[in-house]
């Protein structure tokens, strides 16, 4: 077969590349630290150590990440479609208004209830707000990333203006609803190990982290093992092709978008159902902005997306250790740190890609002309 | 090699060209000779290292060994700019031009000769003047280039190198986009240019071309210069088999046709393309089963729009389908529903249409089929199934190599292209619609695809055959429809007919005039 030197074997493609991407990211970070007069290598152990030292960390760390992975699937199930959906974190905001309005006023069902119907309200809500910009990509061919950042703009405004103006609770300050009813939580991992008879401190990590992993593994199945999947990847690889297949790209633009919108809403259920148990202003803290790094640098594979979510994830947390044990480095130094990764792993991607081949034809026996061979 | 008793070095000289792109060897030690003031043929099938030799030759690569030579001079040439002022002018398959420009501003592209234009302007118009009452290349330089016909859209490339100081010319498939009539008139304009001294290479894989026009011809196979002619001392055999190394037939051996009954029937079928020109304008014609019914023109006279039509793909402006003798309701008259119907369909463009090239082979090997339960009844594909099918197909169908979970490609053109027509043929079609089966496919697959055209056929299949080869639409057809301008010319039998009566059909001439 024939091999353009940027091809890569599958192990390099994913695992090699996003690995050096990382360390170059980690290396201009390190200049950045050493110029500002602090040891680079201090703030790796720092940062690691924040995120990964004890348990507290890890919970933390697995906390974010599982924001992450949701985040991350919606903007990648949208890649393989051939679509660019940056709408994810207004979908995420709106889907918390769906979780809260059924843990609000669906109070009285038990909690085995109650819990799943939020969720099922977050995904609906997801879902219905981003239906609106897919519904003019498929139909009007208005550019999805154009509609969805418009619409980013419009799901903050409804919020503000629904969270101040009408779900606020009277005599109350800020702008947020009142608490979720004790039904409306999801179980938090420290509960559920104490059944088991283990330690966890106390951490916001919960029952969101299966969910999440359990739908990256749903995602892997349906991208790549069922009918629907196929026709979602051959809109996204070939369009023309696919409609010659008799697969129509209207169709599963629109399907896929409201799956995407969907996932944007395990955000609202890790976080609001998770740890906050009521809906606060701008509560996505731009977590729908961080998937779309973390899509590009999972290489919007699902595994991909777990191990880029869990990344990012000891980024915000070692990253706030750092913050609070080096007054020096603020938070900006991780948005830096984070815009680095996402300067390599996604616009530089292919910076390392052609040096890696060459480096890897070097030490294969060459293929005696196996054109020659494939010649019919 | 004869001795040349000219005494002035040729006019390029290759010595030793070595190119490969990661594992692919595509030029390995390549040498040729172009003596000066004449027509050089290069040959060889699709990979064969000719487009990567002439990239080599203007500078779009660099080899990664060898020397060039232009004139007896060792050069380097590292782009076009360089190569340009060595002499050396490109005139690509696809041409380069800004459609909205006139000819003059496209002449002067990257030639402005200053920030302001007049000055250049007048120099070029002056340099245009000359080159066309010298070598008869009148083009009139303040006509739009996107309204010129595509035979006078050529001359303006050629035109650009002439006026940068081309002394050598290289024409890479040059008559792949004309009429025969506009491929003539090309002909001559390069023996004009022969005569006034100048060197073209002429990269063709139409041996007829080569014997009529060239002077010495180079056949490449495989990333080597595999044997150098004079035209005059060789013949299209020898050439053939010099390209594919081996004999080749270049025969379809087909027995006689016995059409049946009518498989699919089109009335005044009126299609538009996308921006909502009307590309079919009134087609009617009758397909019967165990008959190959060949649809011959130059290409962009309505095939393609007509081929999408019957395929369910593009919707009718006008008139009917008819499959079976009925009118299949419209929600059959999807991609889907035609196939429903049998009426399948080879895509003239592959890359385009046909397969989805990041996908597995048996992934493409399913594309429209892949609703079908062989290929898993529950939610999940059955992985095993689809890859044994395709194994199977690609059995069949010789495809090599025989690795249904390769990505699709990085198969080579040929077997490529017969997936895709394993994918359709092994389904057992009522009615087949191929686009283009052997485009950019070498002839050692070309062969086997018109065998297997033919075994369908036989099969009592209805084949409808659109091609731009003439000798194919020739040698496969029953009957062959003639169309020019979205409306059919003419019909013909292609025992009864000649190049040059098709040729006459193909620019428009029509039947009456034709007669007269």
């Amino acid at each position: 077969m024939s091999a353009t030197p940027t091809e890569l074997p599958k192990w390099a493609d994913v695992a090699v590349i996003p690995l050096i991407n990382v360390a170059a990211a980690f290396v201009i970070s390190g200049l950045v630290v050493t110029a500002i007069g602090e040891d680079p290598f201090n703030a790796v152990k720092l940062l690691i150590g924040g995120a990964l030292g004890d348990l507290e960390g890890i919970g933390f760390t697995l906390y974010y990440a599982t924001s992450f992975i949701f985040t991350g699937l919606a903007v990648a199930i949208c890649f393989q479609a051939g679509l660019f959906n940056i709408g994810v974190d207004g979908q995420a905001y709106v889907a918390g208004l769906g979780a809260a309005l059924v843990a609000l006023h669906l109070g009285f069902l038990p909690g085995v209830l109650l819990a799943p119907a939020c969720i099922v309200g977050a995904a609906l809500f997801g879902a219905a707000f981003a239906a609106i910009p897919g519904y003019l990509q498929a139909k009007r061919d208005s550019h999805l990333v154009i509609t969805t950042i418009m619409f980013n703009y419009i799901a903050a405004a409804m919020m503000g203006y629904l969270l101040v103006d009408v779900l606020r609770k009277q005599g109350q300050m800020n702008p947020e609803t009142p608490g979720f009813p004790p039904g409306a939580t999801m179980p938090q991992i420290k509960d559920l190990v104490a059944y088991l008879g283990w330690q966890w401190p106390d951490t916001p990590l919960n029952l969101s982290f299966v969910l999440a992993l359990l739908c990256a593994y749903l995602m892997w199945l349906l991208i790549w093992r069922t009918r629907l999947g196929y026709e979602i990847r051959a809109v996204g690889a070939n369009h023309v092709a696919a409609i010659y297949g008799g697969i129509s790209p209207a169709r599963i633009t629109m399907i896929t978008v409201l799956m995407s919108g969907a996932l944007a809403g395990g955000l609202a259920v890790n976080v609001l159902l998770g740890e906050e148990h009521r809906l606060i202003l701008q509560y996505t803290a731009d977590f729908g902005f961080v998937g779309i790094a973390v899509a590009l640098m999972g290489r919007g594979h699902p595994a991909g997306i777990v191990l880029a979510a869990i990344l990012f994830g000891i980024l915000y947390q070692g990253g706030a250790e750092l913050a609070f044990d080096q007054p020096k480095i603020t938070r900006d130094m991780i948005v830096l740190i984070q815009g680095l990764v996402v300067l390599f792993a996604g616009a530089l991607e292919h910076m390392f890609r052609r040096p890696l081949a060459l480096l890897l034809t070097r030490f294969q026996p060459p293929v005696p002309d196996a054109p020659a061979a494939e010649r019919a | 090699m004869k001795v040349d008793a000219v005494p002035r070095p040729p006019a390029i000289e290759l010595i030793g060209i070595d190119k490969r792109f990661g594992r692919v060897h595509a030029n390995n030690n390549v040498n040729l000779k172009v003596e000066r003031g004449l027509i050089h043929g290069i040959v060889g099938e699709n990979g064969a290292g000719k487009s990567t030799l002439m990239s080599i030759l203007y500078g779009f690569y660099e080899a990664d060994s060898g020397e060039i030579r232009v004139n007896g001079e060792p050069v380097r040439i590292r782009s076009s700019r360089e190569a340009i002022s060595h002499g050396i002018g490109m005139v690509h398959q696809h041409f380069m031009l800004v459609q909205p420009l006139t000819v003059l501003e496209n002449v002067m592209l990257g030639a402005e000769g200053g920030p302001l234009l007049a000055a250049g302007a007048s120099e070029i118009r002056a340099k245009l003047a000359h080159l066309g009452r010298e070598y008869g290349l009148e083009v009139d330089p303040d006509a739009v280039v996107g309204e010129l016909s595509v035979g006078l859209q050529q001359r303006v490339e050629i035109l650009k190198a002439l006026v940068r100081g081309a002394e050598i010319l290289v024409l890479d498939e040059p008559t792949a986009v004309l009429t025969p009539a506009e491929a003539d008139q090309l002909f001559e304009m390069l023996k004009v240019l022969k005569s006034q001294d100048k060197t073209v290479i002429f990269i063709t894989h139409k041996l007829r071309e080569i014997m009529r026009l060239t002077d010495r011809v180079s056949v490449m196979r495989l990333g080597e210069m595999v044997a150098d002619f004079e035209t005059a001392k060789t013949s299209p055999p020898e050439l053939a088999d010099a390209m594919v190394g081996r004999k080749v037939i270049l025969r379809v051996e087909k027995g006689q046709a016995h059409p049946g009954e009518i498989a699919l029937e089109a009335r005044d079928l009126v299609v538009k393309d996308d921006r909502g020109v009307t590309r079919v304008d009134g087609m009617s014609f009758v397909l019967r089963r165990g008959e190959i019914v060949g649809i011959a023109g130059v290409a962009g006279n309505g095939q393609s729009e007509l081929l999408e039509a019957l395929a369910g793909i593009r919707p009718l402006a006008g008139g009917e389908i008819l499959v079976e003798g009925r009118v299949p309701p419209p929600e059959l008259r999807t991609p889907k529903g035609m196939r429903k119907l049998g009426v399948f369909h080879v895509p003239e463009d592959r890359h385009r249409m046909g397969l989805v090239m990041p996908f597995q082979a048996c992934e493409s090997a399913m594309l429209g089929f892949h609703d079908d339960d062989v290929y898993g009844a529950g939610i999940l594909f059955d992985r095993r199934a689809i890859a044994a099918d395709t194994a199977e197909k690609m059995e069949h169908f010789d495809v090599r190599p025989r690795a249904p979970l390769l990505k699709t490609a990085n198969f080579s053109g040929g077997n490529q292209q017969k997936i895709v027509l394993a994918r359709e043929i092994e389904r057992n079609p009522h009615v087949m619609l191929v686009g283009q089966p052997t485009r950019g496919v070498d002839i050692g697959a070309i062969e086997f695809i018109h065998k297997r055209i033919v075994a369908l056929r036989d099969a009592g299949k209805a084949v409808l055959l659109v091609s731009v080869e003439l000798d194919e639409i020739m040698a496969l057809s029953d009957r062959i429809l003639v169309v020019c301008g979205g409306r059919i010319t003419g019909e013909r039998l292609p025992e009864t007919c000649n190049q040059q009566d098709l040729g006459l059909l193909m620019a428009g001439v029509s039947e009456r005039e034709h007669a007269a």
